[in-house]
């Protein structure tokens, strides 16, 4: 594969740009409040009854593999389930809630965060946070590394864990074809009860607010999803303490992106200045090196003269001393010779 | 030691204890590496909705990685610090690095729904949003740096005294390069978690994670030096020249000192993670007991063992430490991907590895370890080839 120089340049720029976003975006505009005029679902728990009508739509529409039960089998409710490879959404029953003499069903399936951690955390980009508000999956660039699933801090996205070499990852669109073409998504076209109310986001809010001021007393007043993990384009609405029908309150309102936008952040520092530091540490300790390399040789120069000096001095002053040796030894053997002949001349004479 | 005696070993029988056990992994690998391609992630795996990340990701990729780390670290002590007395230990370290990481890949290819689409991040739809975007980004990056900084031997041992040249040059700016890329994605393995404050357990759970994970990684990589310093001069002495031998005991002391501190000083940033999320409450519940057991038996304790083993000059505790230090490394990635990662699911959601799990994992690592065995024993890995050791320590 090549690589023009343009689209390389691009890839960086996209790479330093897309790091800073999520910090800067905020910095700009605030709460990012979602699509202007997305849509949504509001699930009012009071009026579901646990029929499973919506996942026996819900199946239809997305052409899912039939069920091991039928849809009409209610024994299901008996355990807790989750969302899997072959069930976009599921209803559990929760018995015995606080103040509540009857059991309350709750309907579970992919929120449609405003700013969603899957899309967040996918490093091919395969989800997409469409204008219209549902969250989408491009199985065309999946690499199947499970990264949104770990993300999502609704326990949503399955996976296709039985196919060997093409799974997907399998989650609620909101039905987004649907609504492209003018239809309810499946779910809330098959309630019976009204307990799906679909709309626009903000009639949603006002809605669920409505219904709270009607009726004193029969729900907690928390329309959960306006506010968690920076809002989320589904609803629920209920008289049960949230907690008891397995919606997390600890959540928080931070949108996920935030949790990694600071640790992204840095990654431009550090290419930046990691190369100077190390760089300089690098360049010093040369310079020790090379500081110590020339001491040693000065020294060792040094060393050099003042032995040499010192060899030069004795070899003179050894020289002087053998000189003054030698004279003397001259000297001595001129005066021996001088007093030898005296000597001789003494005997001839006597 | 100039010239190895390379017909020495081939007398011997191919039937060692080692190689029968290696080819009975290698068979059951191969036939669970059939399964894991015909039937699927699930016939294979205990993965499941809600613990899409097992034993392959706790263990191969994160653990994996933090104990290659000792190629980064050894190369900068020595090409950057100017540390030159552990020259001899940067051959082994590079090698152990470049293995592990190419082994990561292998088990990625494993673990991944569609491995052959690995390189799409890069080339076909970028996701910039992603930490996974960086540390593939700085995986792939660094695996070929390591490459670059492990051909000079290859180079030596093929005769390609031009290419080596060339390689040798490139020396210290693979080495900038090296621990650029390593602190980048040694740290992004931590901050993968950072997206999922609900599901980590808080006292793992911090927004220092990068941090932890960076400063972790440089005591794993120590210790790895250490722990594979003393496996290589059980099995491979043979191989080693006066410089490698004459510097072990100053390599051993050396690391030991700076595992010492790094331990330390990892020990220092978990405490104020605690401060920070002012989660000291936690510490005496069950899952504080097991944090407490993690921080005073794998962080201190090997650190405290360290410092003595350095001070007494006792080369036994040394050892000791580095392979606490190293099953410290795995408890640590275990505990944040797998153990302390969906605490607050029911027990009976929970994720136990299967059987098959573990075993392409052994089957993996054997890979790595026959393949180290085939390098070394070819390459000038231990010593320096006799034709280019001019100089004090190559040409540079």
């Amino acid at each position: 594969m090549t690589v023009s120089r343009r689209k390389f340049l691009q890839w960086v720029a996209g790479a330093g740009i897309g790091a800073m976003s999520a910090g800067t975006a905020r910095a700009a505009h605030g709460v990012f409040e979602g699509y202007p005029g997305s849509y949504g679902v509001l699930h009012d728990t009071t009026l579901c009854i646990g029929c499973r009508s919506c996942e026996k739509a819900c199946n239809e529409v997305n052409n899912l593999p039939a069920p091991e039960v039928p849809f009409d089998d209610l024994s299901v409710l008996d355990e807790k389930r989750r969302t899997t490879a072959a069930a976009y959404t599921v209803v559990n029953r929760y018995d015995e809630i606080e103040d509540h003499n009857r059991p309350v069903f709750r309907k579970q399936q992919c929120n449609h965060c405003l700013e969603p951690a899957c899309a967040s955390a996918c490093f091919v980009g395969a989800f997409t946070k469409t204008p219209e508000g549902a969250v989408v999956y491009d199985v065309s660039v999946c690499v199947g590394c499970r990264y949104c699933m770990i993300a999502c801090p609704f326990d949503i996205p399955a996976f296709e864990y039985d196919e060997a070499l093409t799974p997907r990852i399998m989650k609620c669109t909101l039905c987004h074809p649907r609504l492209l073409e003018g239809k309810l998504p499946g779910c809330v076209e098959a309630c019976p009860m009204e307990a799906l109310t679909f709309g626009h986001r903000n009639d949603l809010i006002a809605i669920a607010q409505e219904r709270f001021r009607k009726y004193p007393g029969r729900y907690v007043e928390h329309i959960y999803g306006q506010h968690e993990m920076g809002g989320t384009n589904w609803f629920t609405i209920t008289g049960a303490p949230l907690e008891q029908i397995g919606l997390r309150t600890d959540l928080g309102t931070i949108p996920a992106p935030e949790f990694t936008a600071g640790a992204l952040a840095i990654v431009p520092m550090v290419i930046g200045l990691w190369p100077v530091l190390l760089g300089g540490i690098y360049a010093i300790n040369r310079r020790k090196e090379k500081i110590a390399q020339s001491e040693k040789e000065t020294e060792v120069d040094q060393a050099v003269t003042a032995t040499r000096g010192e060899a030069e001095a004795k070899a003179k002053a050894a020289a002087e001393s053998f000189k003054k040796q030698k004279e003397k030894a001259v000297e001595s053997a001129v005066k021996k010779a001088l007093a030898e002949a005296e000597k001789n001349k003494g005997k001839e004479e006597s | 030691m100039a010239d190895m005696p390379a017909a020495a070993p081939a007398k011997r029988s191919i039937l060692t204890p080692f190689n029968v056990i290696a080819a009975l992994i290698v068979i059951v690998g191969i036939v669970l590496t059939i399964l894991r391609f015909t039937k699927g992630l699930g016939a294979v795996t205990n993965l499941s909705h809600s613990n899409p990340w097992g034993f392959w990701i706790g263990f191969d990729l994160l653990t994996g990685v933090a104990l290659a780390a000792g190629g980064y670290v050894t190369a900068a002590s020595v090409e950057i610090f100017g540390m030159k007395k552990f020259h001899s230990a940067v051959r082994p370290a590079i090698l152990t690095g470049f293995l592990g990481y190419s082994f990561v890949v292998v088990a990625l290819l494993y673990d991944v729904g569609r491995p052959w689409r690995l390189p799409y991040p890069f080339f076909v739809s970028q996701g910039v949003t992603s930490v996974m975007f960086e540390v593939g980004a700085c995986v792939a990056l660094y695996l070929t740096v390591l490459f670059l900084e492990f051909s000079p031997a290859a180079a030596e041992w093929l005769g390609a005294s031009r290419l080596r040249r060339l390689l040798v040059r490139l020396t210290l700016a693979l080495t900038i390069l090296g621990v650029v890329l390593s602190t980048l994605h040694q740290s992004s393995l931590g901050a993968m978690f950072l997206i999922a404050p609900s599901k980590l357990h808080p006292l793992w759970y911090s927004p220092y994670l990068p941090v932890f994970f960076f400063v972790s990684s440089i005591a794993a990589g120590l210790s790895m030096v250490l722990f594979e310093g003393t496996m290589a001069h059980r099995y491979y002495a043979d191989r080693m020249d006066e410089e490698h031998m004459a510097e072990r005991e100053g390599v051993v002391f050396g690391f030991g000192k700076a595992a010492a501190l790094v331990l330390g000083g990892y020990f220092a940033t978990k405490i104020f993670g605690i401060a920070l999320g002012n989660n000291w409450a936690l510490l005496f519940t069950p899952y504080g007991l097991w944090f407490l057991l993690e921080m005073f038996g794998f962080v201190l304790l090997p650190c405290f063992l360290f410092a003595i083993g350095v001070r007494d000059r006792k080369m036994g505790l040394i050892k000791t430490a580095a392979v606490i230090t190293v099953l410290g490394i795995m408890l640590n990635r275990l505990n944040v991907s797998l153990i302390a990662f969906n605490w607050h699911l029911p027990a009976a959601e929970r994720y136990f590895p299967s059987w098959m799990e573990i075993g392409v994992s052994v089957f993996i690592v054997t890979m790595g370890l026959l393949v180290y065995r085939f390098i070394v024993t070819r390459m000038p890995i231990f010593f320096t080839h006799p034709h280019y050791r001019s100089g004090s320590h190559g040409e540079k």
